[in-house]
């Protein structure tokens, strides 16, 4: 199983740059992806710029087996990590950056989970209307019809049951995947508690389309779906390049050159994996390199005009780093629940999303259809076989029962990615460093999720078992607002045209553009500001 | 329970040894077509498939039937198609030999399922982590404890043992959860 190179199947790629470009592009993730086929789709020409490698769609129930068997480390199955991945979280709080990201065509969403939301329109007005964080200069109006977009270009299959959605025109592109099993079990709890349940939006096609199929029922959407069911950006990627943008894999990009007086990109520096340097030039550059590496990038791009990093005179590039903290409560009930048949959710609630600002944030709960063992997975693991084993997975699966939830963080200019000069990668650069912390409001939040749980599980007939926490959160693989929007150029890095103040020819496309977090999987708003980035950048050339 | 040529055949599709259209012409030609191609195929063959067997008989629960058929189905495919994982149990294979014959004096493929058990202890392959470089008790586990768990536990008939009829890795479709249980 390998990773090929663009055309790899055919000896090596040619990853020389193209004469100057209408628009280089850095990052085949979902925001590169949609950024460079809309801008085909306009009549420019595009080069996309991927420091991962292609992965070859052939080797995916490879790497599903990979995913499930135990003597590949879970990292493998995109490989990530190693001295290109080079990390240090210096924070208050550890951040496990590489199981957070991956870097190849594609981007994260090869790994992530697919569940996509619209935020909330008090996501944008957090200061206006709660005094805490800071509001966008952009609102849910103004995104409203690129989300409609979004959900098409991604193939959501969703419904309009949620009572709690921000307002919307169109249905989803797709029906809605219907309540599991066990979700049927929480909704006789959940109206025993008063706590409304909807359909979930997925990424995931519930019937055949764009070429690929339906969902099988792998349950291995995380790290990897082998049917193509769930969305990954490769599929973006594939479709731009039959449109002719031109992608170069596992070029990755080490600055982006000023010209001498300051005000523009000249050129993309980036390196092939035969150790060459080469540049791109283009007419106008999009950054869309995720949200750890778009402000790393830019810190790298340091030159006389630009001594604290490219685009950097706020001081605010790397700062008011966010993320999506978990809350989740789990337990066993007396009967069978039947878990762990698909890899995706449901069922959640946003009853608690705009409720009650004065002391909490936004709260997004979930109920899972994965809670427990799997039994294949546990049986790779035992320290016995035969009847045993047998006997123990029988003990061990079935009757397990789980809710998730997801709460955000108000942005605070202590959370950041900065460099850590002592620590350098595989091309020599300085690794990013997560200085990350919690503070008492997210953790009143989370408290609240687990009340909320609580108060499920105390109306099934389950025990709990185990309560994440305040105490024992972690992340959710959300990185946001490390590049922020906003109209003051000393306070934020873009503009709502998502343009950066200082330099006129560069664009942000990434959650590293969030003001707030909001408690909703980012990627559906990535996406909406990939493309609203891509009209800007149009209007422009 | 009784394990089907149809449980091999999701097993290789879960193990990624054959994708969609391999596993429809598999199933329509049987056992035969491929078990033949492996024969041909690379020296050793047969014995790594007799002793993926004799793993098989002695992990896998009392209950299910018909582990010989549904072993040497999913192993004659996975190792024609897999060249690098033939070539790493035959490895295995002959540490495994080593242990059998100081204990019992015979290759363990001869072995019964009683005296097989016993062998793979001795390897250390039952609390061994998986790990197709490691020691000879992990890549005993990897190739060939793991190798036969994953394929029957990863199948309809070995997750229904356990009350999952679509186990992770089997494309069992998008109603199994949302089914009721049936006890
Ligand atoms: C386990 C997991 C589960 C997730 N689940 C969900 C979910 O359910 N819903 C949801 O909304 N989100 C989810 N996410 C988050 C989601 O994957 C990301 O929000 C999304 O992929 C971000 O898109 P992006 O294009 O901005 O960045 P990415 O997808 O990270 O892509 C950025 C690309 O840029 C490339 N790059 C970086 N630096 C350079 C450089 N210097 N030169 C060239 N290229 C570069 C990278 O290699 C990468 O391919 C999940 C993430 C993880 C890890
Ligand atoms: S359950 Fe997940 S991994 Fe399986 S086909 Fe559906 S989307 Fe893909």
């Amino acid at each position: 199983m390998t990773a090929a190179g663009s055309g790899g199947r055919t000896g090596t790629p040619d990853r020389t740059p193209s004469p100057r470009v209408d628009v280089c592009v850095v990052g085949a993730g979902p925001a590169g992806a949609l950024v460079a086929s809309r801008l085909v789709d306009r009549g420019h020409e595009v080069v996309v710029l991927e420091a991962g490698p292609r992965f070859d769609r052939a080797d995916r129930r490879e790497r599903m087996e990979r995913s499930i068997r135990p003597a590949h480390g879970a990292r493998s199955v995109w490989n990530v990590g190693g001295e290109r991945d080079a990390f240090t979280a210096s924070g208050e709080r550890f951040y496990p950056l590489n199981v957070a990201r991956v870097k190849g065509v594609g981007g994260s969403t090869l790994h992530w989970q697919g569940m996509v939301m619209r935020l909330h329109e008090s996501d944008f007005e957090r200061q206006a209307r709660d005094g805490v964080g800071a509001d966008w200069p952009i609102d849910y109006a103004d995104l409203r019809p690129y989300y409609s977009e979004a959900e098409r270009a991604l193939g959501v299959a969703g419904d309009a049951d949620n009572p709690f959605a921000p307002p919307r025109e169109e249905p989803f592109p797709m029906p809605a995947f219907s309540p599991s099993y066990s979700d049927s079990l929480f909704a006789e709890a959940c109206e025993e508690a008063g706590i409304a349940m909807h359909s979930v939006p997925n990424a995931r096609n519930s019937q055949p389309r764009d070429d690929r199929s339906e969902c099988v029922g792998y349950g291995t959407c995380q790290p990897v779906c082998p049917s193509g069911a769930k969305y990954s950006a490769d599929a973006t990627i594939e479709a731009a390049e039959s449109k002719g943008v031109r992608v170069l894999d596992s070029v990755p990009v080490q600055r982006l050159e000023p010209t001498d007086d300051g005000e523009r990109v000249g050129a993309a520096v980036y390196t092939t994996p035969d150790g060459e340097e080469h540049r791109q030039e283009a007419r106008q550059f999009v950054l869309a390199a995720g949200g750890v590496e778009t402000p790393r990038l830019l810190l790298l791009s340091k030159a006389a005009e630009h001594p604290d990093g490219l685009a950097n005179s706020s001081g605010a590039v790397g700062r008011y780093f966010m993320e999506h903290l978990f809350a989740g409560t789990g337990g066993r009930a007396d009967r069978a629940t039947r878990q762990n048949h698909v890899g995706f959710n449901t069922s959640e609630s946003h009853q608690f999303y705009d409720n009650d600002f004065e002391k909490v944030d936004p709260i997004k709960l979930e109920f899972l259809n994965y809670a427990g063992p799997s039994p294949v997975e546990m049986a790779l693991t035992a320290d016995e076989w035969g009847d045993d084993l047998l006997d123990s997975l029988r003990e061990a699966y079935g009757t397990h029962l789980a809710m998730g939830g997801l709460v955000g963080q108000l942005p605070r200019a202590r959370n950041r990615v900065a460099l850590d000069p002592t620590t350098t990668d595989d091309h020599g650069n300085p690794v990013p460093d997560i200085q990350w912390s919690l503070d008492d409001r997210t953790r009143r939040t989370l408290a609240k999720a687990n009340d909320l749980q609580a108060q499920v599980f105390d109306h099934l007939d389950a025990g709990v078992e185990w309560v994440v926490g305040p105490e024992n959160t972690g992340p959710a693989y959300h990185h946001m607002g490390t590049t922020r929007m906003g109209e003051d150029p000393d306070e934020s890095v873009v503009n709502p045209r998502l343009r950066t103040h200082d330099v006129a020819n560069l664009t942000v496309a990434s959650s590293s553009v969030f003001v707030t977090s909001g408690a909703m999987n980012p990627t559906l708003t990535i996406a909406a500001l990939a493309l609203k980035a891509a009209d800007h950048v149009d209007a422009d050339l | 329970m009784k394990l089907t040529r149809r449980d091999a055949v999701a097993a290789l599709v879960g193990a990624g040894v054959i994708g969609g259209a391999g596993a429809a012409a598999l199933a329509r030609d049987g056992f035969q077509a491929d078990s033949n191609a492996a024969n041909g195929e690379g020296e050793g063959t047969e014995a790594i498939v007799e002793a993926l067997v004799g793993t098989a008989r002695a992990v896998y629960p009392s209950e299910v039937e018909n582990v010989g058929g549904f072993v040497e189905t999913y192993a004659a495919t996975k190792l024609a198609r897999r060249p690098d994982f033939r070539a790493g149990a035959a490895d295995a294979l002959s540490d495994l030999d080593a242990e059998a014959r100081i204990t019992f004096d015979a290759r363990f493929a001869a072995l019964d399922p009683v005296e097989s058990e016993t062998v793979l202890r001795r390897t250390g392959a039952e609390t061994a982590e998986p790990d197709s470089e490691g020691t000879t008790a992990e890549q005993v586990r990897y190739y060939f404890v793991n190798e036969v768990l994953y394929a029957l536990y990863g199948s309809p008939t070995g997750g229904e043992l356990v009350g999952i009829e679509n186990p992770q890795g089997h494309p069992g479709g998008t109603d199994s959860y949302r089914r009721r249980p049936d006890r």
